[in-house]
């Protein structure tokens, strides 16, 4: 198994995080993994890359990733600005971040919404405003694709929050996600 | 705490290896000054000062040339020192890089590497380190987080050992390895410290014995001092090695001083450092199933150079691509370790043909197909000789 991926956010959404938290997911399964942000747009608001790798063997390969296998849009409106999936191979998977069960994105892709920020919200899970995504979308990762399994994602995320209080919300997130993640289409 | 118990690997940016490792080395004084993309280094540090992992001072100074300065005095008092650099903070640190090798200060040092201004770039390439080279310290690029960590534990035990006493600098890319996450076995404080225990500096400052250290020599015993460093630089060769290879009795890792990938049956070698390598690991084998059959050779100790090593995995190859990530602005091979290595295959009568390549020069980006390319340039070397640095993915 070797799977590269590629996370699309907006800076304070919490991608770098959603991939962090991927790869020590991948660890607790005795998988390998990078988590690899692109550099020089960490402000706020501001569209951002990160690429994660997985692999059943130790990843030499340090680079970003060109042809991911896997894409998770952090941000619906980030569509109209960024090409998702460019580079994105053929019969590859896109998750997105949606406010309804619809997405524009090509049906050759396999495609899967889920309202992150509506089960941020729920949870409580704002920082300065911004609902945090990150985790949320980590489930739905875990539903729409199997690289990780729940379970894993859940005690990944646990581990990731030193705050217990936190690190709850943030599994029950996934978890959330994980129960509502659907297939979409335009 | 769990995850120490088990040796588990678990997942940290190599920035936050270093700061780990310094954390198990247990250092006294941490002097540091931000700059990118080290500072996640130095933040993690003092994370661990703050809640008590680790007992160092930790000193905010108002620049680089005070961080080092610091680092320097706090090592010649006895204490172990650690500091983080990158880019513009190593350019101004300049004046003290020669004063810790002169005053032979066991500073260790991480460095992230990263692009010179001007123009402004924050992205990663090697002018930095390649522009201190000559500054007296031993230098070490690592490869991967692991590396990273199991380096700067190395890195002490060399500095602090009686027949070396130099500074080191450990030296990864900046962003690609520096921010990168990947998974790290932190081995913990008590194995560490059996491995690199502290040492009691030899000629160390101390207010009860006062000495003076660094005053001024005249031309009858300057020469000499400097020479000591010559030798001390050369006894740090077997010394590296030595250390590394009890590091994989103790740990299980070990990485030599210089690597040769695949290179059995390969007629031609790639010669990389850092990421470059790495990602050129995992790429070889699509070169040779091109018919490309050409190695790596990764440096990994830099200074002092390993030359039997280098003898030793090129006297038998046909071409040599050297890839710099900096340039040697007007020198006869505009990348300075090719110039090096033009040298080294002058000296020790080497017959392979010597390609000096430039590339990536502020983090331009290198796709899978572009190593793919330097594995072909590498190959066709054999047999046609390329008189001139390539810049190679340059806009002219």
């Amino acid at each position: 198994m070797y799977m590269e991926l590629r996370f699309h956010g907006r800076g304070g959404q919490g991608a770098v995080t959603a991939a962090t938290i991927l790869a020590r997911a991948a660890l607790l399964e005795g998988k390998w993994a990078q988590a690899i942000p692109e550099f020089g747009a960490e402000r706020r608001g501001a569209p951002v890359s990160v690429y994660a790798r997985i692999s059943d063997k130790p990843i030499e390969v340090h680079s970003n990733v060109i042809e991911p296998d896997i894409v998770v849009v952090l941000d619906y409106e980030l569509l109209k600005v960024v090409d998702v999936t460019k580079g994105l191979k053929e019969g590859g998977t896109v998750i997105l971040n949606s406010p309804v069960n619809k997405s524009p994105i090509p049906s050759k892709y396999k495609v899967y919404c889920v309202n992150a920020t509506r089960i941020a919200k729920e949870l409580n899970l704002v920082v300065s405003g911004w609902p945090t995504v990150n985790t949320a979308m980590v489930g739905a990762l875990a539903k729409a694709t199997g690289v990780i399994g729940l379970e894993s994602a859940v005690k990944a995320i646990e581990e990731y929050f030193s705050n217990p209080t936190l690190g709850k919300l943030n599994a029950e997130a996934a978890a959330r996600s994980y129960k509502e993640l659907e297939p979409c289409s335009d | 705490m769990e995850e120490l118990k088990t040796r588990r690997p678990i997942p940290l940016s190599t920035n936050y290896a270093i700061a780990y490792a310094a954390r198990d080395l247990d250092v006294d004084v941490v002097s540091a000054y931000p700059i990118t993309p080290q500072t996640t280094v130095v933040e993690k540090v003092s994370e661990f000062v703050a809640n008590g992992e680790l007992d160092a001072a930790f000193i905010h100074v108002e620049s680089e040339h005070s961080a080092l300065s610091a680092a320097i005095a706090a090592a010649l008092t006895g204490a172990r020192a650690f500091t983080a650099t990158a880019s513009q903070g190593l350019a101004l640190m300049h004046e003290m890089l020669h004063i810790a090798s002169g005053l032979r200060a066991p500073v260790v040092m991480s460095v992230a590497m990263r692009s010179l201004s001007a123009p402004i770039s924050i992205w990663n390439d090697q002018s930095d380190i390649f522009n201190a080279r000559d500054a007296g310290w031993v230098i070490m690029f690592v490869h991967t987080a692991q590396e990273a960590y199991d380096t700067v534990i190395q890195a002490y035990r060399i500095a602090e050992d009686p027949s070396v006493l130099l500074p080191v600098m450990v030296a990864y890319d900046g962003y690609v390895m520096s921010h990168t996450t990947e998974p790290v076995v932190v081995e913990g404080r008590e194995s560490v410290m059996k491995f690199a225990p502290k040492r009691q500096y030899p000629y160390r400052l101390d207010p009860d014995r006062p000495v003076t250290i660094g005053a001024i020599v005249p031309p009858e015993y300057y020469y000499e001092i400097k020479y000591q460093q010559v030798k001390a630089m050369e006894g740090a060769l077997p010394k590296v090695d030595e250390v590394d290879r009890e590091f994989g009795k103790a740990f299980g890792r070990s990485y030599g001083v210089m690597e040769c990938y695949m290179c059995e049956g390969a007629e031609a070698l790639i010669m990389a450092n850092a990421s470059y390598a790495a990602t050129l690991k995992s790429l070889l084998p699509d070169a040779w199933k091109q018919g490309y059959k050409v190695g790596l050779l990764r440096l990994r100790l830099y200074r002092p150079f390993p030359l039997r090593q280098f003898v030793e995995y090129t006297s038998n190859v046909k071409s040599l691509l050297v890839v710099d990530r900096s340039i040697s602005y007007g020198a006869p091979y505009q990348g300075p370790l090719a110039n090096e290595i033009a040298g080294a295959k002058l000296k020790e009568d080497l017959g392979f043909n010597l390609i000096s390549v430039v590339a990536g020069i502020g983090q331009r980006t290198m796709e899978n197909e572009d190593f793919i390319a330097l594995a072909r340039l590498a190959w066709e070397g054999r047999t046609r000789k390329f008189p001139e640095t390539v810049f190679y993915g340059v806009r002219e």
